[in-house]
This record gives C-alpha cells, structure tokens and sequence, in this order.
C-alpha cells in the first residue's frame, strides 16, 4: 500500500512538471510575449525595459530555469497587467468557480444517479428511453448557446432569474444548469452502461437467489460496484468538465478563475494564463490521486497491483 | 450496401444520417442553395423576424442586425464547422493511432513516454489553452484546425495501444514475427488494419465534440477570421440582441444543436455496429 501511495504520488508530481514545461513553451510559441502586451506605438526603449523586467531577454532554456526555481518556492510571477502576483489572483476567483462547479456537480448527480439506475434497471423500456434521450441531448447541446437561451428564457422574457453575476444562490441557479447539462449526460450514460454490466453478474444472481428484495440488491449491491468506473472517468473527465466553466463563467459574468483566464488571454497578460493551467493542472492531478487512494482503499487488489 | 441496411435497421441512426447529409450539403453547396447573398447588408431589413418578407422571397429565418440573411447565413456557416469538424479529426487520428500503435508494439521506453505524455494533456485544461494558443498565433483555419487536432490525440493513442498489447500476443502476430516480419510490416499489415474499427469509431464521436470546440471558440472570437460567416461567430453576433431579436442567436444554435445530435446517432450507431464492446466501456 505504502509503495502504491509513493508510486502514485512521484507520477502526479511527473505530471505537475510535464504541464508546466508544456505551458512555458506553447506560450511562447508565438514569440516574445512582451510584443503582443506592450501597445504598437511603444518605443524601443520601453520594449527592452519592460523585456528586462520581465526577463524575456534571457535565453528561453534560463527563463525556463528562473520560472521553474521560483515555482517551488511558490512564486508564479506578476501579472503583467493588474501588477500582481499571478497565482494570488486565481487563488483569489477560485472560491467563485469551486461554488459553481459543486452546484452543477450536485445537480447533474440528483439528475444523473436516479435516472442511470432506472435506465439501466428498466432496459429497453421508458425509463431507458428518457436517460438515453438525456444523454444524447446534453452531449449535443453547446454549452454557450444554452446559457444564452435560458438567460433569454429566465431572465429577459419570465423575468424571474437574474441574467449575470454573483450574490446569493438565485443568480447560482442558471449558470449550474448551463455547466450540468454536459457532466448529466455524461454520468447518465456511464452508470447506465456499467449499472447493466453489473447487474449481470453472478452475485448479483446469487443475492436474487437468496430472495433479497430487488431495492436493496440495486442500491447495496450493484451501485457500489458500479460507481467504480463511473467515477474514475468523471475524474478523468474533470479538465472537460472545467473547461465548460470557463464559457459559462464568461457569459453570466461569473466571477471565477475561468473568466479570469478569458479575460487574460483577451489582456495577452501570459503569467495569469501560465498560473491558471498550473492550477488547473494540480488541481486536476490532485482529484485523479484522491480517487486513485480511495479505491486502493476500497478495493485492496488495486493498491496490490 | 449490407452495412448500410444494417445502419437503417435503427430509426433513430437514419434520422442521424439525415441531419448529418443535410449538413455536408449546406457545407458542399454553400452559395449556390443560399436564396440571398449571405454578405449583403440591408440596414432597412435589420432584425426581422423569421418569415418575413424580402426582396428575393421570404426571410425563412429572419434577418440580423446588419440585415443579413440568416437562412443564407447558416448555409455558408456550415463549412467552417464541418471543415474544420473532419480535419481536426483527422490530425488528431493519425497523430493518436501513430503514438498508439508505436505504444502498442514498444511497451518500454518510448511507449512509457508516450503514455506519460497522455497523463500530461489530460491534466490540462484543453479549453484555455487552445485559446491561448490562437490568441497568440492569431485566428485561422489552418492554426484553429492545428490545435483542436494536437489537442485530442490521447483518446485514440490509449484505445490503439491497449488493443495492440492484446493483439500482439495472438498467435497471427506472432507467426508473422518469427516468419521476420520487420516492425513496420507488423504494425502496418497486422496491427492497423484490427484497430481501424475502435479508431472509425473514436472519429465519429470527436467530430461531434471537435465542431462544439470550433463554435466556442468563434463565440468567443479566437477561432476563425472574424470575416467568414460561422455559427459560433453568429451566436456572439445575435447575443447583444437576444432580448428583442431571439431568432439570431436561436438559429444557428439550433442548426449546431441539430448537426451535432445528428452526428452524434450516427456515432452511437457505429459503435453498436462496429464495437460493442466500446459501448460498455466509453462514454
């Protein structure tokens, strides 16, 4: 179990570090950021000045280097626009993007377990009809466009929802609708899927056998085993998921880390960018090992292999 | 032929087949089925709604602010989203099956790092850095198809190496090794040819997802040029008048909506055909 932990542990901070070589240099695959930030009437004085400062003067390999060395010691730079540590600006949006995710999280899970379990328990009839419909639907919907419509729908036309920003749970609900549709679909069609699989097993047979009534088998036995691999690809999935909040943060001027990134990118302001996927990135690394722990927990042949 | 009746036998697959032809059409045909100009501005026509009458007959689905046609708008919108849709695909398939087949058949050092490589795109958030990437190379075609195509490789690299991992312990693999098949000829003629299946049906979901990728990425003005008509870029265009003109950012998000369920029954129905076993493991 102890190897495990270190094994997991060593390949997340693998993974951490190939993203952030991977973030230095895509960024600067366009050149020397300085000339996309600075306005074009700016002199060649005020160029090298604030190359300088940046840094961007150096050879790409020793930026690398300096970036790298003040990483560990947690500094990411400032801000080339606001005159801020970067990472603190991220730190300071993510409580507004970790409150939307969770809502939408939560409400695609009240939707998505009920209906996977019934789909996959009532197979070929109405129930399974309605969760493939939903699967297919929130698959197909984009993301920006539903948002807009039920702004045009709650908001411009019922007049009953607020259309943009942040106090209090009613401006909550119509972003955490526009972010579920996708992870619903998702999590509808995975439980379903692997709810089916184990439903056919043989102590699934054995516990019918046994005259167990079928609401326990259902939710004692067979969901257990099949949140496994639901969860493990929602885990997976969570970058997607992540990247549909930063579409629905824009349009209902949400104030989170993925507004903050849009509106960085639209800035040119690179060091905000380079510590948004950072975070990300560890954020992401951090959610797969904590599902990696808690089924070696679990499931103690995971943790043996 | 025999595939195709087996296709058809699901009512549903031939509604996706339907959406998806009509799409490739308006793609195909463009201007020549467009009823108007989809460039010609009539200030005095602005934000019609649909049904409304034209010079050249009705306004099928209104106009928008600038007094376009956005029947005719739509019909041209549907190339870039289909062109870049198949192209992306594309680039991502053969860059994901190449890794895969090479993970595949090398499971040491450099299929090792090649399966490093997957756990370090999917710890990125693809979205963001796309974005960036365009915001840096500047909006086109070719750098939008570019990076939606290197950024969706993983799926492929990992569904191709772990069927090459079984496939070269069976016995055909094995035969065509000790006859001194050299590498290339084993991936190539024996490995390839038996992922095809599994990579068809990979393809057939991406598109799906990469044309939700484009249009949000010309929503929000870093995917193609602005100049050329898309249905994310009139989706941007119809926001600012969603409380008075509905239609203009309605329509072309019913046309993506319909394209990509469209597509989307067309890929379920390959994978029931094709790979049944996909349909209990994908999502």
């Amino acid at each position: 179990m102890l190897a495990f932990l270190v094994a997991r542990l060593l390949h997340a901070v693998a993974v951490i570090f190939g993203v952030s070589v991977a973030v230095f240099f895509l960024i600067r695959v366009g050149g020397d950021p300085s000339a996309l930030f600075l306005p074009p009437e700016a002199s060649l004085e005020e160029i090298a000045r604030f190359r300088h400062a940046m840094g961007f003067d150096q050879p790409l390999a020793v930026q690398f280097l300096q970036f790298l060395g003040r990483a560990v010691q947690g500094d990411f730079g400032q801000s080339m626009r606001y005159e801020q540590p970067a990472m603190r600006l991220v730190l300071e949006r993510f409580p507004a993007t970790l409150e939307l995710g969770a809502a939408a999280l939560g409400l695609s899970l009240l939707v998505a377990v009920p209906l996977g379990i019934l789909a996959a328990t009532q197979r070929g009839r109405a129930a399974d009809r309605a969760g493939l419909l939903v699967s297919l639907l929130g698959q197909s919907f984009p993301t920006f466009w539903l948002a807009i419509m039920l702004i045009l729908l709650f908001s411009e036309t019922w007049g009953i929802l607020p259309p943009s920003g942040r106090d209090g749970w009613r401006n909550l609900v119509l972003p955490a609708i526009a972010l579920a549709a996708y992870s619903t679909a998702i999590i509808t069609r995975l439980l379903r899927s692997s709810m089916i699989e184990v439903l056919q097993s043989d102590y699934i047979r054995t516990a019918r056998s046994k005259g167990l009534a079928p609401m326990p088998i259902i939710l004692g036995h067979a969901l257990r085993n099949a949140a496994i691999p639901t969860v493990t690809v929602i885990g997976l999935q969570v970058g997607a998921l992540l990247g549909g909040a930063v579409i629905t943060e824009e349009i209902f001027a949400w104030p989170g880390i993925g507004r903050l990134a849009i509106q960085s990118i639209s800035n040119r302001d690179f060091t905000v960018i380079q510590a948004f996927v950072l975070f990300m990135a560890v954020l992401i690394v951090g959610i797969n090992l904590l599902v990696d722990i808690g089924y070696a927990l679990l499931d103690p042949r995971i943790g043996r292999r | 032929m025999a595939f195709l009746r087996r296709f058809l036998r699901s009512r549903f697959a031939g509604l996706g087949l339907l959406l998806v032809l009509v799409a490739v059409a308006a793609a195909g045909l463009g201007e020549a089925i467009a009823p108007y100009d989809p460039e010609a501005q009539d200030i005095m026509e602005r934000l019609l709604p649909p049904l409304s009458p034209g010079e050249d007959g009705r306004h099928w689905l209104g106009t928008d602010a600038l007094g376009r046609d956005l029947l005719s708008r739509l019909i041209v919108g549907a190339r870039v989203s289909m062109l870049v849709g198949v192209a992306s695909v594309i680039v991502s398939a053969l860059v994901g099956v190449t890794c895969g087949l090479v993970a595949g058949h090398e499971d040491r050092v450099l299929g090792r790092a090649l399966m490093a490589l997957t756990d370090i795109q999917l710890a990125i958030p693809f979205l963001v850095l796309a974005l960036a990437v365009v915001a840096v190379l500047g909006p086109s075609l070719w750098n939008l198809i570019m990076v939606l195509g290197l950024a969706n490789w993983v799926q492929y690299a990992r569904v191709v190496r772990a069927e090459c991992l079984v496939l070269r312990n069976l016995d055909f693999v094995q035969a065509a090794i000790t006859c001194g098949t050299p590498p290339f000829g084993i991936l190539a003629r024996h490995l390839l040819p038996n992922v095809m299946s599994s990579v068809t049906v990979i393809s057939g979901l991406l598109v799906a997802k990469m044309i939700l990728f484009e249009s949000s990425l010309s929503f929000l003005g870093l995917g193609v040029p602005a100049a050329i008509p898309t249905w994310g870029g009139m989706i941007a265009d119809g926001r600012n008048y969603v409380a008075n003109a509905w239609w203009v950012a309605a329509m072309p998000g019913f046309a993506l909506f319909l394209t990509v369920i469209g597509i989307n029954l067309v890929g379920d129905r390959l994978r029931d055909l094709l790979d049944p076993r996909l349909a209990q493991v994908e999502n």
